[in-house]
């Protein structure tokens, strides 16, 4: 099975093994990622604003890809998921802006939200399957107690995402299971680590990051997990508390990847 | 600023945003779930009512602009649909296009950069601060 895969800038630099785990974690589970040609970063944030078009062509260019090639587009950054979801809604359900982006990219055929935008998770979830997950699994990551680390942007705004229950939702949690490894719920997992404001005030990412890991430790948890490389920095950069990995690095410690010998 | 610049300024929110403060039953939910609350000086419930009074001075200026994360929660949790986060970014455009207005400029940047840090933050914070 192949799918198309749109990586992101990130992944190509500092989150680089959220990118590398996902790629062999895909052909374990016999799945292929097939990179997007000549991709564009998606922005990183999806505009608002109503009138804003320009900012959203690097996204419509990504899914029109995706939809010549009649396939589905995997994401595994949590904003370019976001960005690439939320314009793919747009295009489909906007008469305005599906015009206007049409005007501009002036494709061979009009593109119109055909394309399929799935995050690696839901991969996981609805075209692998846990269950299958689990019995692939040869190195079940027993008496780990790991905690979900969600933040805002997979979970919302919940009608668009249609990722998982915004207030209440399992997807890891299933995800942890499936590779071994106890959940651990804390109710801090779906609340902002504080995105970008961490460039020019570290303290409040601080202090909203320090909130997070004080909540997960306290209910028992001994690491993180995350799918955004953002989370990962201001969770990271906070000193202290325990430690965060990419959901992906330890799928393929359960599926007992190692590169070179070396686990990854 | 004259009165005609500010009704006009009040209808391009709400263009830019594409939101309806009318309906706005002020039950504080937004503000409540706002992970930025104690850093705003007008909180997000508050917003609605100042594009609603047409008093845009206030908004321009305000620090709340910069401090709010985009993190959904007041669009998700809002009972009536208004999505204040929506109407703080319009405002936060409207400062940017009109002005010129960023937020930071070139050369205040490097110094708050180190090697860890990710391209989304950049790309993204650029977006947010920047036009
Ligand atoms: S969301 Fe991030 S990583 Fe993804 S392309 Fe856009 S900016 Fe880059
Ligand atoms: S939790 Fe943080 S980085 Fe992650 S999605 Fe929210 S703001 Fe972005
Ligand atoms: S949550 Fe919605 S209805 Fe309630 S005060 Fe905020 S904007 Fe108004
Ligand atoms: S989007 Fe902005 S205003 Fe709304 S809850 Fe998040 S930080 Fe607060």
């Amino acid at each position: 099975m192949k799918y198309s895969y749109f990586p992101g800038c990130t992944l190509k630099t500092t989150g680089a093994s959220l990118d590398r785990s996902a790629r062999l974690a895909a052909l374990a589970l016999g799945f292929e990622l097939e990179e997007i040609e000549n991709w564009q970063c998606c922005g990183g944030v999806y505009p608002l604003g109503s009138d804003e078009i320009a900012t959203k062509l690097s996204s419509v260019r990504a899914l029109a890809e995706a939809k010549a090639k009649d396939q589905e587009l995997v994401t595994l950054c949590s904003a370019c998921h976001h960005v690439i979801k939320r314009v793919n809604d747009d295009m489909k359900n906007v008469d305005d802006i599906r015009t206007r982006a049409n005007n501009y990219m002036k494709l061979d055929e009009a593109y119109a939200g055909e394309t399929n935008v799935l995050h690696f998770l839901e991969v996981l979830r609805d075209r692998v399957g846990f269950d299958n997950l689990k019995a692939k699994v040869t190195n079940p990551l027993k008496g780990r107690k790991i905690g979900a680390y969600y933040g805002c942007l997979l979970l919302r705004p919940g009608k668009i995402m249609a990722f998982d229950d915004p207030e209440n939702p399992t997807i890891i949690e299933d995800f942890i299971r499936a590779i071994g490894a106890t959940p651990v719920v804390y109710p801090y997992r779906n609340e902002c680590c504080g995105g970008y404001i961490s460039l020019n005030e570290k303290d409040m990412a601080k202090s909203m990051c320090k909130r997070i890991k004080d909540s997960a430790e306290g209910f028992g948890a001994e690491m993180l997990i995350t799918a955004c490389p953002l989370c990962m920095y201001n969770l990271n950069k906070t000193e202290g508390g325990i430690s965060v990995r990419y959901f992906t690095e330890l799928l393929c410690e359960a599926l007992g990847i190692t590169e070179e010998g070396k686990a990854l | 600023m004259s009165h005609d610049k500010t009704k006009k300024q009040a209808e391009l929110i709400r263009e830019i945003s594409g939101v309806n403060p009318y309906k706005c039953m002020k039950c504080g939910k937004c503000s409540a779930s706002c992970p930025s609350f104690n850093e705003m000086d007008i909180k997000p419930h508050q917003f609605v009512s100042y594009v609603l009074n047409d008093d845009l001075e206030a908004l321009v200026n305000s620090k709340s602009l910069w401090k709010c994360l985009s993190c959904f929660a007041c669009i998700e949790r809002c009972p009536r649909d208004v999505k204040p986060g929506k109407l703080v970014d319009a405002a936060r455009q409207l400062v940017v296009r009109e002005r010129g207005g960023d937020f930071l400029s070139a050369d205040e940047i490097p110094e708050k950069l180190d090697p860890e840090l990710p391209q989304q933050l950049l790309v993204s914070a650029f977006r947010r601060y920047r036009r």
